[in-house]
């Protein structure tokens, strides 16, 4: 895409033009690079920086990320985030693109856009709203599904938020809010499959599951990626979820479940920025490469 | 036939998993604690109750909901314009325009939307604080307003549905680069310029852990951390409150109440939200 533009631009010799355009340009993302630089670059600095120093701001090496790596409830906190991640990533790759599938063989009638807007619909309780949602529905005594609870075994409150499910509750909360938004991104795409496509996998014999599984789902394969990849930075972020679960809960669930809320706990709790930055760090670290290799190896970006 | 009715069956159940707890929320608020724990879940309370649960959900701490409320529209709002501001003209200068150092910022935009930003609170908790702005909203204000993301959809959008001779033409009439964006440019980017907009405002206003962490005082609180610390205050979640008790159906209400704005402005933007989600999706 760059090389057609300066090439047009030379083709018609007008250097006056281009510099004019330039000076454009840089004017027009003068402000938007100002925060870039201010919330995006600088505090990626200074969290290396903290992550590298002590509080007096003397270069410590890795200690910062060796002292919180051996606290008690880091490892516990990163297993619990990669737990939910596993069950997060895994859940929304299956359901979204079967129900995306189905919705999309209704064909474009009113059935199939009024399923995506009722799956639409928890969209908009993001954040504390989805997570105060849920402890009703997890309360066996005011549950619209509390039969359904009581024939899992579950007859308290505290039962069903037990520490071992808290990566199945997490996940539950986190798809019935985010799956819709991913359904309607995936029905589109599969809209965008040309029609002579799926047109010549019936005429060579293909039936449904055939046409999804060996045309529908590697055309979805770049969308299926970028949905990992958001979703990973999202659920590497846990914070709302079991904070608000622990002050709900009086001490079942405890107030160090994931990374975030162990940074919080480090900065705010212990005074101890410095290694609150190192686990900052690492999550971007992490995030960040995850991201980068699913974007290499899928070739997201190279569309132009 | 069977693969029709499996189908079918599958659609249905995720309609009741997406659907329920909506249902049920929407019902919860007009029941008193009673009601709710006693009476069929889906039932109807009454408007009475509705109104007295309105009346303890308000008399909670002098107002601090409508309060809350008021933050949360005020911080949405001024953060949103400046996004506009900001992240349509660059992702527009990205996508059409030359100059040095563009390479590097697309790049630098698509780090930085894929980097987890609750991860940045605590080094911005530092930054804010090194610039004595804590306890202002502009220290979640300023964070809010920058939106790689908003950048990133304009970018896209801009490479594939305007073309750039329409641009050249306007050049050679005569006019000015910022006349080109804003008599040309501008008028099509109506249904970009709505999608960043709900996406910003969304993200927004259910953020949590920014203010949780830049706004500890009770009066600055945006309503997602306000209904947060409503939680601390019901006692069959936290039996050690005492008198300022909230009830369930209360929490219910408020919950409500908070995502209300979303609601409304998810409706308006619905059109715009499956044509411009797409927009990616057209760029092969």
């Amino acid at each position: 895409m760059t090389v057609t533009h300066s090439s047009a631009g030379s083709v018609r010799g007008r250097p006056r033009g281009t510099s004019r355009q330039s000076r454009a340009g840089v004017a027009f993302v003068a402000g938007y690079v100002l925060l870039l630089i201010a919330f995006g670059v600088l505090p990626t600095c200074y969290a290396i920086y903290f992550a590298f120093t002590n509080a007096g701001g003397a270069f410590t090496g890795i200690s910062n990320f060796v002292t919180t790596a051996q606290d008690f409830r880091f490892v516990d906190s990163l297993g619990h985030v990669a737990l939910y991640l596993v069950f997060w990533l895994l859940s929304l790759v299956v359901f979204v693109v079967v129900l995306a599938l189905l919705l999309h063989r209704l064909s474009s009638g009113p059935v199939s856009q009024a399923l995506r807007f009722l799956y639409y619909i928890p969209g908009a309780l993001a954040g504390a709203a989805s997570v105060l949602v849920w402890l009703f529905m997890l309360d066996p005594t005011v549950s619209p599904v509390s039969s359904l609870l009581e024939t899992l075994g579950f007859h308290t409150f505290g039962e069903v938020i037990a520490p071992g499910n808290l990566a199945l509750l997490f996940t539950i909360i986190a798809f019935w809010t985010g799956a819709g938004g991913w359904i309607v991104v995936m029905y589109g795409a599969l809209n965008n499959i040309p029609r002579d496509v799926m047109e010549a996998a019936r005429i060579d014999g293909a039936n449904g599951w055939q046409t999804a599984w060996r045309v529908q789902i590697p055309m979805l394969r770049k969308w299926i990626v970028y949905m990992v990849i958001l979703a990973f930075a999202g659920g590497a972020q846990l914070f709302v979820e079991p904070q608000l679960l622990s002050l709900a809960s009086t001490g079942v669930a405890g107030r160090d479940y994931s990374l975030n809320q162990l940074t919080y706990d480090f900065a705010f709790q212990m005074n101890n920025i410095n290694g609150a930055a190192a686990v900052s760090v690492e999550l971007l670290v992490v995030s960040v490469s995850v991201a980068g290799v699913f974007v290499a190896r899928s070739g997201f970006f190279d569309a132009d | 036939m069977t693969s029709r009715l499996l189908a079918g069956s599958v659609l249905t159940v995720f309609v009741v998993f997406f659907v329920l707890p909506v249902l049920w929320l929407l019902l919860a608020a007009t029941k008193t604690d009673q009601q709710l724990v006693h009476d069929n879940p889906l039932s109807f309370g009454s408007w009475h109750a509705l109104k007295a649960n309105w009346h303890a959900l308000t008399a909670f701490q002098d107002d601090a909901v409508l309060l809350w409320l008021r933050n949360s529209a005020l911080y949405a709002a001024i953060s949103l314009v400046i996004t506009l501001c900001l992240a349509i003209p660059a992702g527009y200068a990205l996508a059409m325009t030359e100059f040095r150092g563009r390479r590097t910022l697309l790049i630098a935009t698509l780090v930085v939307m894929l980097m987890p930003n609750a991860t940045l609170v605590v080094p911005l908790f530092l930054e804010i604080n090194a610039v004595h702005l804590i306890g202002t909203m502009w220290s979640i204000i300023l964070p809010y307003s920058f939106y790689p993301f908003g950048v990133y959809l304009t970018y896209i959008y801009f490479t594939t549905a305007v073309p750039k001779d329409l641009l050249a033409a306007a050049r050679m009439d005569g006019c000015s680069e910022f006349g080109v964006f804003r008599h040309v440019a501008l008028p099509l980017a109506t249904p970009v310029i709505a999608l960043v907009g709900f996406f910003s405002f969304v993200a927004n206003w259910t953020n949590y852990f920014l203010p949780y962490v830049m706004l500890p005082e009770s009066d600055q609180m945006p309503i997602q951390v306000g209904v947060g610390s409503l939680l601390s205050n019901v006692p069959s979640f936290n039996p050690t409150v005492g008198a300022l008790a909230i009830q369930r159906p209360q929490l219910a209400l408020a919950t409500l109440v908070a995502i209300t704005p979303v609601l409304v402005v998810f409706l308006f933007a619905q059109r715009f939200l499956v044509s411009g989600m797409l927009a990616g999706a057209t760029k092969e």
